[in-house]
């Protein structure tokens, strides 16, 4: 059966607003060692970020972390269930610098393989709790050694709404290469 | 404000079907996201996913699967297809619509990078599935097909496209 994508629903369509883009960020031809997402706006309920990403790290794989409000203290933690090459496991981590929950593509990997990921910020800018995030990613390479997908979840112990985001590779030591994305939405 | 989620295409299907495409994939958004509910005529079999009509193994996946109490992954490379919802049901006869699943496909239309898409699809007496695929091209995507290899996807079964516009 092939299907022309043509025709656009009409009653299922989401009112205006309820899911707006708020900012993009590609990385450039000289690569960037952190991505940050600023000023962001405290009208959303939620936060979504869809990604893209590969980074220079001398490796076929990376994870990939974010902090927020450009906290570097050791105040997150990271709890991931992971699938790669017949091994289905889980581990965790507190006393992180970064929620190392993402993955991504690194500079052995074939070229032009990115990993791909979104992240979901709950309740940014609710003063009394933590922050949980919870991310759905993967990095594929058709090869088996180090090709994952994880299903992750991170906490960032600060009661602060979140006014800021900046991603890094594992360590903050690697760059990101050019055509990685990062883009923002809020959900209402 | 323009709309940043736009509902692109849907179908249902009228009949018991191996194949499903959307094709004629407008480049205006940035990524797509596909949301199935689906059955299967079946048991134990799951649906692949093709971009641009490719049938060569230039397909790759690795999956995350929970099955019953057992958890497990595996993957393929140099695959015809990725193999991208689980199967909806263990064992019998499936007749209802019993699965869900959620295709994501970041900067779709780029030209530069290999296609990477991400999806999870699950139902209570079949699988739960999470799984990474890779399309070794880089072409814009402009079709995307739902196949089964073994059986056939329920009458009934929805596939809804949808497409999602950065700033």
């Amino acid at each position: 059966m092939l299907n022309n994508t043509v025709a656009l629903l009409g009653g299922e369509t989401p009112a205006v607003g309820d899911y707006e883009s708020i900012q993009t960020v590609t990385v450039g031809a000289g690569g960037s060692a952190t991505v940050s997402l600023t000023s962001i706006p405290s009208t959303y309920k939620h936060l979504q970020v869809r990604y893209l990403s590969r980074c220079d790290r001398n490796d076929v794989s990376d994870s990939l972390g974010l902090r927020f409000n450009s906290d570097s203290g050791t105040n997150y933690t990271r709890h991931i269930l992971y699938g790669n090459n017949g091994t289905a496991a889980a581990l965790a981590n507190t006393g992180e610098t970064l929620i190392r929950a993402g993955n991504q593509s690194a500079l052995n990997a074939p070229a032009n393989a990115f990993g791909a990921g979104v992240w979901d910020i709950l309740d940014y800018t609710s003063t009394n709790k933590y922050k949980t995030v919870r991310v759905l990613c993967g990095m594929e390479d058709n090869q088996a050694a180090e090709s994952e997908v994880r299903l992750s979840s991170g906490l960032w112990l600060n009661t602060a709404a979140i006014t800021s985001i900046t991603f890094l590779a594992q360590a903050g030591s690697a760059n990101f290469v050019q055509y990685t994305q990062f883009a923002l939405y809020g959900v209402k | 404000m323009a709309k940043t989620y736009e509902p692109i295409a849907t179908t249902t299907l009228g009949s018991a079907t191996t194949t499903y495409t959307f094709s004629s994939i407008p480049s205006t958004y940035t990524d797509l996201v596909v949301v199935a509910n689906y059955g299967t005529t079946a048991a134990g079999n799951s649906i692949f996913f093709r971009m641009n009509g490719d049938t060569a193994n230039n397909y790759s996946g690795t999956f995350l699967l929970g099955s019953g109490t057992t958890a497990d992954s595996y993957r393929g490379s140099n695959e015809p297809s990725i193999r991208i919802f689980g199967s909806p049901i263990a064992s019998g006869t499936p007749s209802t619509l019993i699965a869900t699943g959620i295709v994501q496909i970041q900067n779709y239309s780029n030209t530069t990078t290999n296609k990477t898409v991400i999806a999870r699809s699950g139902q209570g007496t079949g699988e739960v599935l999470a799984g990474v695929g890779l399309w070794r091209s880089t072409a814009a995507v402009n079709s995307i097909t739902f196949y089964m290899a073994a059986s056939s996807m329920l009458a009934g079964s929805t596939f809804t496209l949808y497409g999602i516009k950065a700033a």
